[in-house]
């Protein structure tokens, strides 16, 4: 059966943008001194949207020099009960103009709008709620009566949930007490810079948040700045490494939250049809560029084929296409880069032996799109059954035992996530013992709330973001705090 | 006039609970304060830390899967050992460090006394570090702390015995396992503790002592593919410190570098916070 769906498009008229942006710095919009500017893209459309600006070492000393300032003369000697004020007008900004957040989110980033409207938007508010509440009850948090803020943060994000990221990066921080010098991913920079705008809205003292726009070497130069206290990076794990290297000897502090390839495991016992959509939504949810995303399955071998007919069923409903539709499923791949990573991934597994199958949709002529892909015969040695692919390509694996599967599961220097799909409680719970990961999600995938701590187990990371736990990111116990830590002090 | 011959000792490593020599064939001479000649310990090489990584990382299943409260217990029978042989611990540490009758008694009760504190926590940390979430909708949701593998640590170069207790009991008590680079020159107080660890029911593997050069030994713990985490406490060179911390980039490890602590002062929780994971259960709610 074929369904036909009427054009549903959400109206950009919401958001206005600007043709070009500068950098924000000490509670301004000020030029990059280089005067160097990029281009950011819709990826659906391969639209120029705004030109950005591209920050150098000086904009870079600015940015940081506002954020010391800030921190010295303004932040920290506020009463953590104003702090958390301004951080409730921020979440509650953001609600205000959420539906101005999901447009231009899903413009710069070509995720569909139903997921920044109901997924990234109002999770970005919520944290901002939820972190707000702590920043006049540190002392609660575990970490020793009075607990530290670390100073200046160096954030850098990526592009897979711009202002999502932001949200986990900056609420924190702030909360805590630190002041930040963020740099949002450089195919996503305008949902960092809309904010902006709401810390303006929200008479946010000046300084206290910094957005500088740039690409590797702008970051590079926030890591390596001597102003900068702590880094907390999102992205993948070999750019991890390259900082955690940078940071070597120096007594930065540093969370990272890396690269995945979580399992999502099957057993036999599972309701199939409810764990077809959380197979779906473990891989497919904004088109796979997700950390912690179910790309490799697991299933047990007794319901395989049913599981993986089943699977390719659904996908056939899926509605890959403009973003903006309020009925599509897949977006767009957020860059050609990216695209070209994935369809390299995607051809090691043809050259590998693996089975490939495609749902069969119409790809748009303009625009970088990637149909949902599905890999069987695909064996642990295979290099889509190894390395992060961070696209809509789930690889499929089987397993007979539970002890095989755990096994299977772990097989991997990642450890961010993992799925488990089973109707017998102990199981689970046994299950979720043995996964050495991060986030284990049992009988659901990708969910997420920022009282809930997220992050990872070996080389896909380390320091928790969310929950109690996420605020021993950006504080430090009174009594161990000259500890220089990679990792949660 | 005493004219008995002494038995002089050889001291060896202390690696999956048994104590082999080390590979290399190499020994050093261990001199007390005054110099005067104590022992020739083991100067282990690359090798015998790639062993060491190997038999803790066998030793970690069945430690980090036994209940706390054997955990706890183990760690409590390692204290009433160590009480055991209070005497010989003030010798060792009296040569090691050259400190009077009272100041050494003092930093050995404070170890012994350090070792039952920690082994208290076996059973409690979970519940301090770990809570449920009261996430938005219908799930339940609960964060746990979990041992994050194998540690390999730097004891204190000073502090030959409270310090290294202190280093390495946190580590221990949450089910990770350690490989521990004693203090160089004063390495007789923690060959004297593998003697006791090796009679206290620790499971081998958990606990694994090094003697010799960390400048030699640690650059391979800390790039080691199965070592989970590097405890630099004892790391004085601040070059040998970065380079350390550069190694372990390369496998994302967990890196604790505190100043020199006041290793008689009551501790916090921070030590043992450092070497664990926080894992997040989700689980949906309904009938």
């Amino acid at each position: 059966m074929t369904f036909e769906y009427a054009p549903a498009s959400e109206s950009r008229a919401i958001v206005s943008i600007a043709p070009s942006y500068g950098l924000f710095i000490n509670g301004e919009f000020v030029d990059p001194t280089s005067g160097t500017m990029f281009k950011t893209i819709n990826p659906a459309t391969e639209e120029v949207l705004a030109e950005i600006s591209e920050a150098n070492q000086s904009d870079v000393n600015a940015a940081v020099n506002s954020a010391r300032r800030a921190y010295e003369r303004t932040w920290s000697v506020l009463s953590g009960r104003d702090r958390a004020k301004y951080l409730f007008r921020i979440a509650r900004l953001l609600q205000e103009r959420a539906r101005e957040f999901a447009v231009l989110e899903t413009l710069d980033n070509g995720k569909p709008i139903r997921e920044s409207r109901d997924i990234d938007v109002p999770l970005a508010a919520a944290h901002f709620f939820y972190h707000a509440g702590w920043a006049d009850k540190l002392e609660h948090a575990g970490l020793g009566p009075n607990p530290q803020a670390l100073g200046v943060a160096g954030q850098i994000i990526p592009w897979n949930f711009p202002l999502l990221m932001l949200a986990w990066k900056i609420a924190p921080a702030l909360a805590c007490g630190n002041t930040v010098v963020l740099k949002p991913a450089e195919t996503t920079s305008l949902t960092a810079l809309l904010f902006a705008e709401v810390c303006q809205q929200a008479d946010l003292p000046p300084g206290v948040v910094n957005i500088i726009t740039g690409a590797g070497d702008t970051g590079r130069m926030i890591v390596e700045h001597d102003g900068i206290n702590k880094i907390a990076f999102t992205g993948s794990t070999e750019v991890g490494k390259s900082i955690q290297r940078a940071l070597a000897g120096t007594n930065k502090k540093l969370t990272l939250e890396l690269g995945g390839k979580a399992a999502n495991i099957i057993f036999d016992d599972a309701p199939i049809d409810q764990a077809v959509e959380g197979i779906v939504d473990g891989i497919f949810f904004n088109q796979g560029h997700v950390c912690c995303a179910g790309s490799r399955l697991l299933l047990q071998e007794s319901i395989a084929e049913e599981t993986i007919e089943a699977l390719k069923r659904r996908l056939q409903t899926l509605r890959l296409g403009d973003p903006l539709d309020k009925n599509t499923d897949i977006g767009a791949i957020n860059s050609r880069e990216q695209l070209n990573k994935i369809h390299q991934l995607i051809k090691s597994g043809d050259d590998e032996g693996a089975e490939r199958w495609t749902a069969p949709c119409e790809i748009p002529e303009k625009g970088w799109w990637c149909a949902p892909t599905v890999f069987t015969n695909v064996t642990a040695a295979h290099r889509i059954a190894r390395e992060e692919i961070f696209g809509p390509v789930l690889s499929v694996l089987t397993f007979r035992t539970a002890d095989e599967a755990v096994e299977k599961a772990n097989n991997t220097p990642f450890g961010l996530s993992a799925g488990i799909w089973t109707e017998k409680g102990s199981r689970i719970l046994w299950m979720a013992n043995q996964l050495r990961a991060g986030v284990i999600w049992a009988n659901t995938f990708n969910r997420f709330d920022p009282t809930s701590p997220f992050g990872g187990y070996k080389e896909s990371g380390f320091g928790r973001e969310g929950g109690i736990q996420g605020l021993g990111a950006y504080l430090q116990s009174a009594t161990d705090s000259d500890v220089h830590a990679k990792g949660m002090s | 006039m005493n004219d008995r011959v002494e038995v002089r000792k050889t001291y060896k490593l202390f690696i999956g609970g048994a104590f082999p020599r080390s590979e290399s064939g190499r020994t050093y001479e261990v001199h007390d304060t005054d110099d005067k000649f104590l022992a020739n310990a083991a100067k282990a090489s690359r090798k015998d830390g790639r062993d060491a990584v190997l038999a803790a990382r066998k030793g970690f299943g069945a430690w980090s899967s036994a209940t706390a409260y054997n955990r706890g217990q183990v760690l409590y029978r390692v204290a009433e050992v160590m009480e055991g042989r209070r005497d010989q611990f003030i010798a060792d540490v009296q040569a090691a460090e050259g400190l009077g009758d009272k100041k050494s008694a003092r930093v050995v009760d404070t170890a012994i006394d350090r070792l039952v504190w920690y082994a208290g926590w076996a059973d409690k940390y979970a519940q301090v570090l770990g809570n449920t979430n009261p996430v938005a909708g219908p799930y339940f949701n609960f964060s746990i702390p979990e041992p994050t593998g194998v540690v390999a640590a730097i004891a204190p170069q000073d502090s030959s015995l409270l310090g290294l207790v202190s280093v390495i009991a946190p580590i221990v008590v949450t089910g990770n396992v350690v490989i521990v680079v004693a203090s160089t020159l004063r390495p007789i107080p923690a060959i004297t503790l593998t003697e006791v660890v090796a009679t206290s029911d620790v499971p081998p593997g958990v606990i694994n002592v090094l003697t010799g050069d960390p400048a030699e030994i640690a650059p391979w713990l800390a790039s080691h593919g199965d070592v989970n985490a590097i405890d630099l406490t004892g790391v004085t060179s601040a070059e040998l410190a970065k380079n350390l911390e550069v190694e372990a980039a390369g496998t994302v490890k967990r890196i604790r570098r505190p100043a020199q602590p006041n290793w008689l002062a009551t501790p916090d929780l921070g030590h043992l916070r450092s070497f664990v994971e926080t894992k997040t259960v989700w689980h949906p709610l309904g009938a």
